[in-house]
């Protein structure tokens, strides 16, 4: 058993960046380890991502090319990847703790006998072994796990980690990994995308997020925050209540039952602070809260708080970002 | 069309947690209710049921306690309830869980879709549905959105799966594993459900019953380890209120300040 492997997740042959912050963990563990990083790419037509992998960080790349990975499913997905890591048996598979990332290693653990640690925030080696951290009871608690037998899975928290710099000088070595997969084997079919996102910063990699919340009064209450958030280069959120009213789609939605965001800055207009809406903050830096009640908890949580009219506060931040040549747009 | 629809019962999520130096969780007096992610599934299982007629099973592992969960299942509409309970089942992992989980459905028969929650809120680990769909050697259709069509006759089904970067339609056979997002608005339980389920006597299986060695499952089965479980590090945030005579002086203000927090 040696050498860190990462699955680099790719969509329309983009790799997301969580799968590069998975890249520079594996880096760091096979350091500590003293292996190699081989990086594990899956897909049709997205050898190109090879060179890339290297600089920022593989030292091998293995790339398995065929018309029926080119969108994911997990269970083709599945049968090339179980059998490459039960035979190489590397001592860790880390990837990106995306939607695709935690089915993949979910599905991973159970072909392999082992488990998978989801939603990891901190690695170390202890003992030759590696040990992990990661949140649970929605962030209320944290856990050090580990895994008794190997490999040890592990799908990293977003944003969590470093994106490693890319070194154009480093070299490493490409493998196409021959891939024999019978069409009928695999029953699901990906009939349509519908790309809900197109020309959006995903709130999950957003470094700034703009949430909005039943203060902002309709559906057309949010328009002075995609303003701001379009000035700021930001991802817009909202809460459960304004999704539950229609005033915008299920996808924008933050917390418990929504997404999980860590930006380094999120700006709450309008929005209450109740616990299942702050679940979905995990490891913000800086919270700012617009708030006409000077009561509301989201100002226990908050670094800055203004308390006034949501509706004179945004326009004047962008206003103000503008003034400042800060603006984005 | 049979359904399963798995259900895990989980602390309150608005509880305030504690944990005492041997790494155990309390919440107090806090209640404990049906994972919210698995009345997504509740409520999908039982809109399914109403429409192509069939039967709704609701299962959990967990102990006596957990019936609980079970009762509001059934309250809500669920026909069956079955307890997985077993003190060999403490401390199985997910990858065991959905070992003990695989073999209720097989022992069921018969079942056309098993219905799960995206993920529990106290595990947080969206693990036991890929690993169930492994364990049964079904598809698995993880991050459902919304059903578009079923065709039991056809047995297929299509959905919209929510992944980061959109929606993807996918179409699988039957049977198939679904993970529920937030899809619908999960219905209170009924007068007439609560008094069924308050009637109902659940069944007990345990490993035997399910045909398990002791050796495949509980803490011995499972490959994750916890040493320690801890409250996380707290920050000492206080808010700083940024006050001015006009919108536009606040917003210099906090500008100003977010510009020193390198977060802009
Ligand atoms: C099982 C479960 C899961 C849940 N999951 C989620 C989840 O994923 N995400 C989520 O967000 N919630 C979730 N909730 C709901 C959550 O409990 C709250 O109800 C919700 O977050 C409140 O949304 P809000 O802050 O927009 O609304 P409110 O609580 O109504 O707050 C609105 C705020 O706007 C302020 N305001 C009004 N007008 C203005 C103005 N002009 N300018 C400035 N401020 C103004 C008010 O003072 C108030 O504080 C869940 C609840 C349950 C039970
Ligand atoms: N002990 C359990 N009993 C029944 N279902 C479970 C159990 N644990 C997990 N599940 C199901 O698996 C889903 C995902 O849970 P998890 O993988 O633990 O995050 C839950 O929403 C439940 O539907």
């Amino acid at each position: 058993m040696s050498g860190i492997w990462v699955w680099l997740e790719q969509f329309q042959g983009q790799v997301p960046s969580v799968s590069w912050e998975a890249l520079g963990v594996a880096r760091r563990l096979a350091e500590a380890m003293a292996g190699p990083v081989t990086a594990v790419l899956l897909g049709h037509g997205v050898a190109a991502r090879a060179e890339e992998a290297i600089a920022m960080g593989a030292d091998m790349v293995r790339v398995a090319e065929h018309p029926d990975l080119a969108d994911f499913r997990l269970e083709p997905y599945l049968a090339v990847l179980a059998p490459m890591v039960a035979e190489a048996q590397p001592q860790a598979v880390l990837l990106g703790g995306t939607a695709r990332g935690r089915e993949l290693v979910g599905g991973l653990a159970a072909e392999l006998g082992t488990a998978a640690l989801m939603d990891v925030i901190e690695v170390s080696v202890e003992d030759g072994r590696i040990m992990a951290v990661r949140p649970i009871y929605e962030g209320k608690l944290f856990a050090r796990v580990t895994v008794e037998r190997g490999p040890a899975l592990l799908a990293i928290r977003g944003r969590a980690f470093p994106k490693p710099e890319p070194d154009p000088s480093r070299r490493g070595e490409v493998i196409a990994v021959p891939v024999d997969l019978e069409a009928s084997g695999f029953p699901t079919e990906v009939l349509e995308w519908i790309p809900e996102a197109a020309g959006e910063i995903p709130l999950n990699e957003a470094r700034i997020v703009v949430g909005g919340g039943r203060g902002v009064g309709g559906p057309e209450g949010f328009e002075p925050l995609r303003e701001l958030a379009r000035a700021l280069g930001a991802a817009l959120g909202a809460t459960r209540a304004v999704v539950d009213a229609g005033w915008i789609p299920y996808k924008y939605q933050v917390g418990q039952t929504g997404k999980t965001i860590s930006p380094d800055l999120y700006i709450a207009c309008g929005i209450s602070g109740a616990i299942q809406h702050l679940s979905g903050l995990r490891g913000v830096k800086v919270i700012v809260a617009i708030n006409k009640d000077p009561e509301a908890p989201i100002f226990k949580v908050a670094r800055y708080g203004v308390v006034d009219d949501l509706f004179k506060i945004v326009p004047a931040l962008t206003a103000e970002l503008r003034r400042r040549g800060l603006a984005k747009v | 069309m049979n359904i399963v629809v798995l259900v895990k019962q989980t602390p309150d999520t608005a509880a305030n947690l504690t944990v005492d130096a041997s790494g155990r969780v309390s919440w107090g007096d806090a209640p404990l209710i049906v994972n919210p992610w698995d009345e997504f599934a509740i409520e999908e299982s039982l809109r399914l049921k109403e429409k192509f007629g069939g039967k709704v099973a609701a299962i959990t592992m967990g102990p006596e306690s957990a019936k609980e969960a079970l009762k509001q299942a059934v309250a809500m509409g669920c026909d069956e309830a079955i307890l997985l309970h077993d003190p060999a089942f403490e401390g199985s992992d997910a990858v065991v869980t959905a070992t003990i989980l695989a073999a209720a459905v097989r022992k069921l028969g018969a079942v056309d879709l098993v219905f799960m929650g995206k993920e529990s809120v106290d595990g947080n680990s969206a693990q036991v549905p890929p690993a169930l769909a492994r364990r049964l050697g079904w598809p698995l259709l993880a991050y459902v959105g919304k059903i578009r069509e079923v065709d039991p006759a056809g047995r297929s089904i299509v959905v919209e799966r929510i992944l980061e970067e959109g929606r993807q339609v996918v179409r699988a056979p039957l049977p198939a594993v679904l993970s529920a997002m937030q899809m619908n608005e999960p219905r209170y339980p009924s007068f007439m459900g609560i008094r069924k389920a308050a009637r109902m006597a659940i069944p007990i299986w345990t490993a035997a019953d399910l045909g398990l060695a002791p050796d495949q499952v509980g803490a011995a089965a499972s490959a994750a380890r916890w040493p320690a479980i801890f409250a996380p590090p707290k920050p000492e945030v206080r808010c700083e209120f940024i006050q001015g005579e006009s919108p536009e002086e606040i917003a210099r203000i906090l500008v100003d300040r977010l510009l020193a927090e390198k977060v802009l």
